[in-house]
């Protein structure tokens, strides 16, 4: 056994309300330079839709995540090592800018420069990329927005899979949930696992999936090996960059910023401790169904006095042991298993977890009642079909995903009764295997959902990274390459600077 | 043997090499960040699996073939065949293989300056580049032409000891062996001396970081933050038990708790 330590994060999406607040303040931190308008290190899908970019889902297009062979070795999707290579000249499963959309900004300045006319001045949209006039916006991070597009293009969806799609696009029948997306610090990484250079990597101390700026060539192997697509190339940089999980804020204990600035409060962070020598025997679990429990069976519970005594041996510091022991989304992932992986038949151990959302009842009204599975309603006979959250979150078992709504109902059940009947009802609660205490704390993290409940992050050992303590000072802090280097606008190997915007400025002077 | 000549095919390639050699490392050393492919594939995708396939594979094929063919000795390749028949399969190979890269390499050059987003994202060495790569090109299937008029293979055996010569330090031989071919040749060699010294300030040092060590490498990697252990490893004080359930935490932890 060999114990590592990551800090994980689950989305309570019962409490999403689509409001991109984790979207744009993820963007203005971190993707706001030229070359990465296009990508959201952080987007908010509607669901149902094809998403961002067009149909990521759709593995059968795209080829991300790993494949299991006949004789139960795993590899990537796009293919064994000898196949990535042949393909380096022109990856055949590479998105173009136009599956994710062709950033654009507006000439706004036309609205204070135009000559008095008959009409009002419109500010029209320029590409970002290539600096011309475009006609029309075709497609975005959030094209689908509330339900937007017509259904006919939106069944395309590969969560309808099993599902009886047709009589979703009925208006009485529609249904929609928000899915807020990012990467998933997987444990079994497809990205690193796919880059020709070697320059993805996972951090032993908290997880994070990096890519070192400095040795990626952008071969873009990594961006067909994600079946998540949350894998960018930068056009400007000739880099691939992906989501950092803002590790500069996790090392100093702080949340990330989507998790930070949300307003709903749906965010999750904390420690899991899980065995590292696990990852190639769980991933390569044959039946795809099994992934999610097998998975859950990988983290271990860090009360057990042999797991501690064997991650204080693994090097896991003591602080990361205890924030462990508080860990919010060991409760819900673990403890309540109210929280779910995404996808997790791609097999890449994914490590942002999702609780499934509760939806109206549907037809309660003009049925007149509820179809009741004891003395909660029916899951069934919820508006989002349970089919297609398991084909989301569990590769198609509803099994768990019922379980999960079933203890959310269970939960409200029991507290309205306390609180509005003045009734202690635990029968409720035995239904769903759920003891007081528990029940209590569920609605402690969900309803309630302290800052101090949701996030639970040690801060970084620093003193461990810092050989050479003298070596640091006057150093020149977070910067692209070479970025410390002088004024000259010149770069003797022909690199623009990632600071400067080289296609249209943005920001126009009144006097141009 | 003019001055002249020795300048350009003694002195030059000797300079070239250090520029090439000395500006890599600067570059990998200094600024790695700039160091890559450069790929524009997803800003265009059209054509590029046909044109960059044709273009690399072509170039890939001719760049071995004038390792092979200019620096292996003439004593180890008679034992098996004459130099007449060596000029022949150069000139096959390389023909076949060059106009495949033309084909790619022109496609590639109309893509670059045709696709107004490729077209606005390229650097002037990006575009520079190719032309170069073009002339280079063209002179080299030119070379193939010129030779038809001369298939014993005697300006393969002086071209191949010019750089012989130049790769075991004899400046002079080498450029007496280069003196008497003809211009095709020289230019030829002049502007493949010449993309020594431009490869450093563009894109080409892609070359050299072709990965194969991929192939051997594990899935995954994992980066440990500590390189060498400035502080002892953390340890359980003794007596330490874990608190058997979580505190609330509403309580937060004490101050100045001992971790080491």
């Amino acid at each position: 056994m060999k114990i590592r330590s990551q800090v994980g994060m689950v989305l309570n999406l019962d409490k999403c309300i689509g409001c991109h607040t984790c979207s744009i303040t993820c963007k203005n931190v971190w993707t706001s330079r030229e070359g990465m308008e296009y990508a959201w290190f952080n987007n908010v899908e509607t669901k149902p839709g094809i998403g961002y970019p067009k149909e990521w889902e759709n593995q059968e297009k795209w080829k991300g995540g790993w494949v299991r062979n006949p004789d139960g070795s795993i590899n990537p999707r796009i293919g064994g090592k000898f196949r990535v290579l042949a393909n380096i000249f022109a990856n055949p499963d590479l998105p173009s800018i136009d599956d994710y959309y062709e950033p654009f900004d507006f000439d706004y300045q036309n609205l204070h420069t135009a000559p008095l006319g008959k009409h009002q001045p419109v500010a029209r949209p320029r590409s970002l990329i290539s600096g011309k006039r475009m006609e029309k916006i075709e497609w975005g991070p959030n094209w689908e927005e509330i339900l937007g597009t017509e259904f006919a293009k939106r069944r395309k969806d590969k969560n309808f899979d099993k599902v009886q799609a047709d009589i979703y696009g009925e208006y009485e029948n529609t249904f929609m949930m928000y899915l807020p997306r990012l990467c998933e610090h997987c444990l079994n990484p497809a990205c690193a696992a796919s880059c020709p250079s070697g320059a993805i990597y996972k951090r032993e101390e908290d997880g994070i999936v990096l890519i070192d700026q400095e040795k990626c060539r952008g071969w873009r192997m990594c961006i067909s090996g994600c079946p998540y697509k949350k894998i960018y190339y930068n056009w400007k940089s000739g880099k691939s960059e992906k989501c950092i999980f803002c590790f500069p804020r996790i090392e100093a204990g702080m949340p990330t910023i989507c998790s930070e600035t949300c307003v709903g409060r749906i965010r999750y962070l904390g420690v899991l401790l899980y065995d590292a020598d696990r990852i190639h025997e769980v991933a390569s679990t044959p039946n795809e169904q099994d992934l999610y429990p097998r998975q859950l069976e990988m983290f271990l519970d860090p009360n057990d006095p042999a797991v501690i005594e064997q991650a204080l041996k693994d090097g896991v510091p003591l602080s990361v042991i205890e924030a462990a022991q508080k860990s919010p989304v060991y409760k819900l992932a673990v403890d309540w298993q109210l929280a779910l992986p995404l996808h997790p038949e791609y097999r890449t151990l994914p490590m942002v977890w999702y609780v499934p959302p509760l939806s109206p009842i549907q037809n309660a009204a003009q049925a007149g009642h509820v179809s009741m599975d004891g003395v909660l309603p029916d899951v069934d006979s919820l508006r989002i079909p349970v089919r297609y959250l398991a084909n989301l979150l569990t590769a198609g078992d509803e099994k768990p995903v019922k379980l999960a709504l079933k203890r959310l109902l269970a939960m409200r059940a029991y507290k309205r009764a306390e609180q509005v009947d003045g009734v202690l009802d635990l029968k409720v609660l035995e239904q769903v295997g759920l003891s007081r205490d528990q029940a209590d704390d569920m609605y402690r993290y969900l309803a309630i959902a302290n800052y101090e409940d949701r996030f639970v992050i040690p801060s970084a050992h620093r003193e461990e990274a810092m050989s050479d303590v003298f070596g640091e000072r006057s150093g020149c802090g977070f910067s692209f390459g070479s970025g410390c280097g002088g004024a000259s606008d010149t770069n003797m190997f022909g690199a623009r600077k990632a600071n400067q915007r080289d296609i249209i400025k943005t920001v126009q002077l009144w006097e141009d | 043997m003019s001055n002249f000549n020795f300048l350009l095919f003694g002195v030059y390639p000797y300079i070239a090499l250090a520029i090439c050699l000395i500006g890599s490392w600067a570059r990998f050393d200094l600024a790695q960040y700039t160091w890559k492919t450069g790929s524009s594939q997803m800003l265009q995708p059209k054509g590029m699996r046909l044109a960059s396939n044709l273009f690399h594979i072509g170039i890939i094929f001719i760049l071995c073939g004038h390792f092979v063919g200019l620096l292996m000795p003439e004593a180890l390749y008679h034992s098996f065949i004459s130099s007449a028949d060596k000029q022949l399969v150069a000139m096959v190979s390389g023909g076949f293989f060059g106009i495949l890269c033309l084909i790619g390499l022109v496609m590639l050059i109309q893509r670059r300056l045709g696709d107004a987003r490729v077209r606005a994202t390229s650097s002037r060495s990006d575009i520079a580049i190719l032309f170069v790569l073009l002339a280079q090109l063209l002179l080299g299937l030119g070379t193939i032409v010129a030779s038809t008029g001369h298939l014993d293979g005697s300006v393969m055996v002086l071209l191949g000891t010019w750089a012989q010569s130049i790769v075991t330090l004899q400046p002079v031989a080498a450029a007496e062996a280069i003196a008497p071919v003809s211009l095709v040749y020289k230019l030829h060699v002049f502007l493949g001396v010449t993309l020594f010294v431009l490869f450093p300030f563009t894109r080409l040092v892609h070359i050299v970081s072709a990965p194969v060590w991929y192939l051997g490498r594990r899935y995954q990697i994992v980066r440990v933050k500590h390189s060498g252990r400035a502080v002892p490893p953390v340890q359980a004080p003794a007596g330490y038990r874990a608190p058997a359930k979580a505190a609330p935490a509403k309580a937060p932890k004490k101050a100045g708790q001992p971790v080491a």
